[in-house]
């Protein structure tokens, strides 16, 4: 529990990370299907203000997966995943109950560094919001708030970001332009390639195809397809068919009657799409999809 | 989507509903037409009357009028160019000493540093300072900050009098006062309009910011204040037209001398505080003439202020 890389003091962070991991990996598996648990969720209850808008979430989230959030409009799937990075502190006057682990560490702690936190769990929304500044800019943004880096080396990793969100091709010839003169793909794709360049271990991703037509969401889903076992990715979606494209974990939300967002049913995506054991769970996937 | 029998589709689009909206439609169009035209008929027609009344002196100096120093009423020899200089510096340091000032009041009631309950009625005290007359600044001026710039002028003078701005001992009333009038009057502009266009920002950049690991201050600084540069480089614009017009408060502190000097602790006088001062007993057809010239050169200026501003939200919002 004294895992240092989320703490107030500047240290080696990212080799300090790597290596744990690593010995995390050669450990006999805790979980089941010999998988680490990246970020584990215990009784998570969540407030905006008085008003409890999840309760009770149990949940592994499990490193070098993708796991999917599923659920009908207002179960608090958003509230979930920003309670994650603890983004969801910017909505003013909040109350979170339980604990959230990310590798062993309670992100709730006192003595987290929320900035050294937040740039271990990176974040895609829903709305592709790039700077407006340049694309070149915006990718670097992120490595740039945590120190100076030689131009040389900073090329290098704005490439290999934008690479890895399969955006290197389309806008290499114009990296000093605005980003803001991209389509809503490319903006997206920009979003995720800025998030993955300061590499976050875990990715959250906020419906992050919902406001691109077909094709701009197939190529993202493609790039989660790419990066699952580089990162492990958290996704909101209300596609169940990319639930079952991009995710081999599902999660299923939804509220009672008294409008409280719960966890219904988690699982692997196959179990979860074709053996639901929860009749609410079954009810909503074949509504979806039929 | 079944519609009724009695609306065969076609009238859907070819009838209007209601007859009566299209008419009051194309009446309210023509109204506002009407008025904006009237708007530009009014500003053409100031300046053909100003025009028409500077003529004397444009014809009897010409352009040289611009940098002519010269301003004898008995004599009839007039020259714009203190009272240019007097305008151009006391406006410039009313906008740098404000600028700061009113960014730290629009990022300090736009964020969420202060409870709401103090931010809210500060916001509001900040824009209740535009209301105070310009006479009653003035009197202020006089009464209150003139004794006060006073010492700070003359440590100003003997410890840094080598340097050009500080070079002659304070007068009292001068270039400084005025500017730090001027900057009293355009705070309450320049921090609304900035809080205002920083309010706007979209959420959605702060959270994109902080969700990289940004603390509060780096998105302030690397996000929020260059979204909202072309905004505050508008207000400031706004701001700095206010100052190049301002007469009363000016003229209550600045000393009435149209001398040109390096010192900002020294006499001056601006273009409309010297309209103000000299209409009354102007007589002769070329100090009116004179005096309307000023008054022409006035308008360029804050034309042009305008004008950059405009091009300077266009530049920024390209590049940012
Ligand atoms: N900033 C906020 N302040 C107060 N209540 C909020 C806030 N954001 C969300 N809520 C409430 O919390 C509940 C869960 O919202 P949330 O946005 O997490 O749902 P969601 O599952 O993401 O919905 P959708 O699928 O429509 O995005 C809703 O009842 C919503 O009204
Ligand atoms: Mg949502």
């Amino acid at each position: 529990m004294n895992d240092p890389q989320l703490e107030t003091t500047p240290s080696e962070t990212e080799e300090l990370t790597l290596s744990q991991t690593k010995s995390g990996r050669l450990e006999p598996a805790p979980e089941p299907n010999e998988l680490v648990t990246a970020m584990k969720v215990r009784d998570l209850s969540f407030y905006y203000g008085t008003f409890k808008a999840i309760e009770g979430i149990n949940i592994d989230i499990y490193e070098g997966q993708v796991t999917a959030m599923i659920g009908p409009s207002g179960c608090g799937k958003s509230t979930f995943i920003k309670v994650l990075n603890r983004i969801s502190e910017l909505e003013g006057q909040v109350k979170v109950e339980g604990t959230v682990e990310f590798f062993g560490q309670n992100i709730y702690d006192p003595k987290v560094n929320l900035n050294r936190l937040r740039r271990q769990i990176g974040m895609v929304f829903q709305k592709p919001n790039p700077f407006p500044i340049s694309i070149y800019d915006n990718v670097a943004y992120g490595i740039r708030l945590f120190g100076r880096k030689p131009k040389v080396e900073m090329d290098e990793i704005v490439e290999t970001a934008l690479k890895s969100a399969a955006l290197w091709g389309e806008v290499k010839d114009k990296l000093n332009k605005s980003a803001l003169g991209l389509s809503g793909g490319q903006q997206q794709r920009l979003c995720i390639a800025r998030a993955l360049a300061v590499k976050p271990k875990v990715l959250l991703m906020d419906e992050p195809c919902s406001a691109l037509d077909p094709i701009a969401t197939m190529k993202v889903e493609e790039l989660i397809e790419s990066l699952r076992h580089e990162f492990t990715i958290a996704i909101v979606t209300h596609n169940m068919q990319q639930a079952s494209r991009v995710s081999s974990y599902t999660a299923f939300f939804s509220t009672d009657e008294s409008r409280v967002g719960h966890l219904v049913e988690f699982g692997p995506t196959s179990q979860i799409f074709l053996q639901a054991k929860h009749p609410r769970t079954r009810e909503y996937i074949e509504g979806r999809f039929g | 989507m079944a519609h009724s029998a009695t609306h065969p589709e076609d009238h859907l689009l070819t009838v209007s509903e209601n007859p009566r909206s299209n008419l009051l439609d194309r009446g309210f169009t023509v109204l506002v037409q009407g008025v904006a035209l009237l708007v530009i008929a009014i500003l053409l027609g100031i300046t053909a009357v100003v025009l028409a009344y500077a003529q004397p002196a444009i014809a009897h100096f010409g352009l040289a009028f611009l940098w002519s120093t010269a301003w004898d009423v008995p004599s009839l020899q007039f020259g714009a160019l203190p009272y240019i200089f007097g305008t151009l510096v006391t406006s410039s340091v009313g906008l740098i000493l404000a600028l700061p000032i009113s960014m730290a009041v629009a990022i300090l009631t736009s964020e969420n540093f202060l409870p709401a309950f103090v931010r809210e009625p500060l916001a509001f005290l900040v824009q209740l300072l535009a209301a105070i007359p310009s006479v009653v600044i003035g009197l202020w001026g006089i009464y209150v900050l003139i004794p006060f710039l006073l010492p700070i002028g003359t440590w100003l003078n003997n410890n840094f009098g080598w340097f050009p701005l500080f070079s002659t001992p304070p007068a009292g009333p001068g270039l400084l006062p005025a500017g730090v009038i001027l900057a009293v009057m355009i705070i309450p502009t320049i921090a609304s309009v900035s809080r205002d266009v920083l309010t706007v920002v979209p959420k959605e950049l702060r959270s994109a910011s902080m969700a990289l690991g940004a603390t509060q201050w780096e998105t302030i600084l690397a996000v929020m204040l260059p979204a909202a540069a072309p905004g505050v480089v508008g207000a400031s614009m706004l701001g700095l037209g206010r100052a190049l017009g301002e007469t009363m408060a000016v003229s209550m502190v600045i000393g009435n001398s149209g001398q040109i000097t390096a010192s900002l602790l020294d006499l001056g006088n601006t273009i409309p505080s010297l309209l103000a001062s000299q209409f009354a007993e102007a007589e002769s057809p070329l100090h009116i003439g004179s005096l309307m010239y000023l008054a022409l050169i006035l308008f360029v200026l804050t034309l042009m202020v305008n004008v950059a501003a405009v091009l300077l939200v266009r530049v920024f919002g390209v590049k940012v």
